[in-house]
Formats: C-alpha cells, sequence, structure tokens
C-alpha cells in the first residue's frame, strides 16, 4: 500500500484533486501542512500540489520552497523517497533545490489554460510505467510561469541522462515549436532527479482520472505509482 | 542601518517582461528606449552599527531567498 503524504502550503489550491487522484489509484493519503518539521512515518511519497503559494511572491515557489516541511521532503528524497511536484509544486521542488532549473514567465506572458499532448520520455521510472515510451497523453495545463530554463550544462546533463520526463508535443507526438504553450526549452514539460524519485512536471495528471471529465490520461501516473506496469 | 538589496536578470536570461515594458514604452512615444531588462529592489532596515555583518548577512538574505542564482544577479549598497 502507497502512502501518499499531501502538502498544503498557503495558497495551494489543487491538493484535493491529487488526493482524490491518488485514493482512486488506491494509495492511502495524509494531509501535511507546510509549518511540520517531519512527515507522517511511513510515507513512501510527498506530494507538492499545484496553486499560487504565497500569491507567488518574490518568485513562483520561492517562499514555500523554504518552508519547514521542505528539510523533511529533501531528506525524504535524499533516502531515495518519492517526491512529486505538479505545476507550482514543480516551482516549489525547483526553489528547493529538488530539481535543477527555474519555471519563469511563459514566453508569450499570457497564463496558459488548456488541453495539451505530451510525449512520454521514459516510462521505466515509478512514475510512468503504466505508459509506454513515445506514448502521447492529452492532459490540462492551466500556468503562467511554466517557461522551463536552465543553464547550458544543466540541460546537456538533463538531456545526456535522459531525465527529461515529458515533452509539449503535437497530437501526432511530434515535438515542435507550435506545440510549445510557454517556451520552455527543449519543449521540456517536466524532469527526473537523477535517481527518478523526485519528479517534477507543470501538466496536471490529476485533472485527467475519469472519464465523466473530460479522458483518463493521467490516472497511468497513479497506477504507475501504485506499481502497477502497462 | 538602511540597506538596499537590487535583483536583476543575468546577461542572456530572456524577460519577457521587460520586452513587454519596452514595447509599451515604444509604443507611448517615450524617446530614445533601446530596450528594458526588469528587476527588483529591496529596501532592507538593518540593526546594529557593523557594516560588514550587515553585508555578509544581506549576502546570506540573497543567497538563501532574494535571488535565485540560476538566472538572477544580485547587489547589497548600505547606506547610513
Amino acid at each position: 500500500m502507497l502512502k501518499a503524504a499531501v502538502v498544503t502550503f498557503p495558497g495551494s489550491n489543487r491538493e484535493g484533486d491529487v488526493a482524490r487522484a491518488l485514493r482512486q489509484a488506491g494509495a492511502t493519503v495524509v494531509s501535511v501542512w507546510h509549518a511540520d518539521t517531519a512527515l507522517p512515518a511511513g510515507t513512501h511519497l510527498v506530494v507538492l500540489p499545484g496553486g499560487f503559494s504565497y500569491g507567488d511572491y518574490l518568485r513562483t515557489g520561492a517562499i514555500a520552497g523554504r518552508a519547514n516541511i521542505m528539510d523533511a521532503t529533501r531528506a525524504h528524497a535524499a533516502r531515495g523517497g518519492l517526491v512529486l511536484g505538479i505545476c507550482n509544486g514543480f516551482q516549489i521542488a525547483c526553489e528547493a533545490g529538488l530539481l535543477p532549473g527555474i519555471l519563469m514567465r511563459n514566453a508569450g506572458l499570457k497564463f496558459v489554460c488548456r488541453r495539451q499532448h505530451l510525449t512520454v520520455e521514459r516510462a521505466d521510472t515509478p512514475y510512468a510505467r503504466a505508459y509506454a515510451k513515445g506514448q502521447v497523453l492529452d492532459v490540462c495545463i492551466a500556468h503562467g510561469e511554466g517557461n522551463y530554463v536552465a543553464d547550458v550544462e544543466t540541460l546537456a546533463r538533463l538531456e545526456g541522462e535522459g531525465l527529461v520526463a515529458f515533452r509539449y508535443c503535437e497530437a501526432d507526438g511530434q515535438v515542435t515549436a507550435a506545440a510549445n504553450p510557454n517556451g520552455s526549452l527543449n519543449n521540456i514539460a517536466g524532469i527526473y532527479s537523477p535517481g527518478l524519485n523526485v519528479l517534477g512536471l507543470m501538466p496536471h495528471p490529476e485533472n485527467l482520472i475519469d472519464s465523466l471529465t473530460g479522458g483518463t490520461d493521467g490516472l497511468g501516473m497513479f497506477e504507475s505509482l501504485m506499481g502497477r506496469a502497462a | 542601518m538602511k540597506a538596499r538589496v537590487t535583483v536583476t536578470l543575468k546577461t542572456g536570461v530572456l524577460d519577457p517582461q521587460g520586452k513587454a515594458i519596452e514595447s509599451a514604452l515604444k509604443s507611448l512615444g517615450v524617446a530614445g528606449v533601446e530596450s528594458v531588462r526588469q528587476g527588483k529592489v529591496f529596501d532592507i532596515e538593518i540593526g546594529g552599527s557593523d557594516r560588514s555583518a550587515a553585508e555578509a548577512s544581506l549576502k546570506a538574505a540573497c543567497e538563501k531567498l532574494l535571488a535565485n542564482t540560476v538566472i538572477e544577479n544580485y547587489r547589497v549598497e548600505i547606506g547610513a
């Protein structure tokens, strides 16, 4: 049984949705407050949910990235524990030093809220084993700061070590400039840590878990976390 | 002591907000504007009278929170 700790920061707003997706897949979910200094005993997965923590003041994710719970989260990740950052959670993970680079203002300056296709860059990870490599997912994006930026060396390392998790693409899987909603380098939508235990991504898989509300392409991530393969 | 911390984007980092401001200034007809880069200014009141200790504290503030050194540079100035 997977035990997930979903962190709420002041301004988080997607913690309920991700908890629902995890429960639907069969996980045990515990809510954790940002000011807590320890994770619940036996936590396998820490989730940093989407939202607008601290009103995006200073930089997106900057203040949340220094919250008490992030010390425990870094220690959990250093032990090989799973950490999933979605949207604002990806921004928080970068600011907390769990993942390299930063999410900057969308190149088009607009908040982008729409359906978006992604390619699954690798399926041999705890987050993607229910998908197939190269599979195209139809998910949702909703962000104003999703423009992934890293220095040349970091980008080369991410690409060289195969740490890109998902890329923005066309419906047929072609990775094109036109399919890039925010200007991210190399159409990067999500990245892994070197141990593949930390994943940050801008899209919202938790939105697409029920055919009643638009599709089920996000379900695979939560099924993957439960250990179910494709 | 009064201190001012200025955080600016590193050269080469795309600044879409600066670009938007630049084009707004141009469309307002402000003469001579060639480019705009947006940054942040923090005015900080800092206790004590040891300027080098204050400078060390402010540098720590920048490294820990005020600047993201992946994309930003910072400058610390201490006034009277």
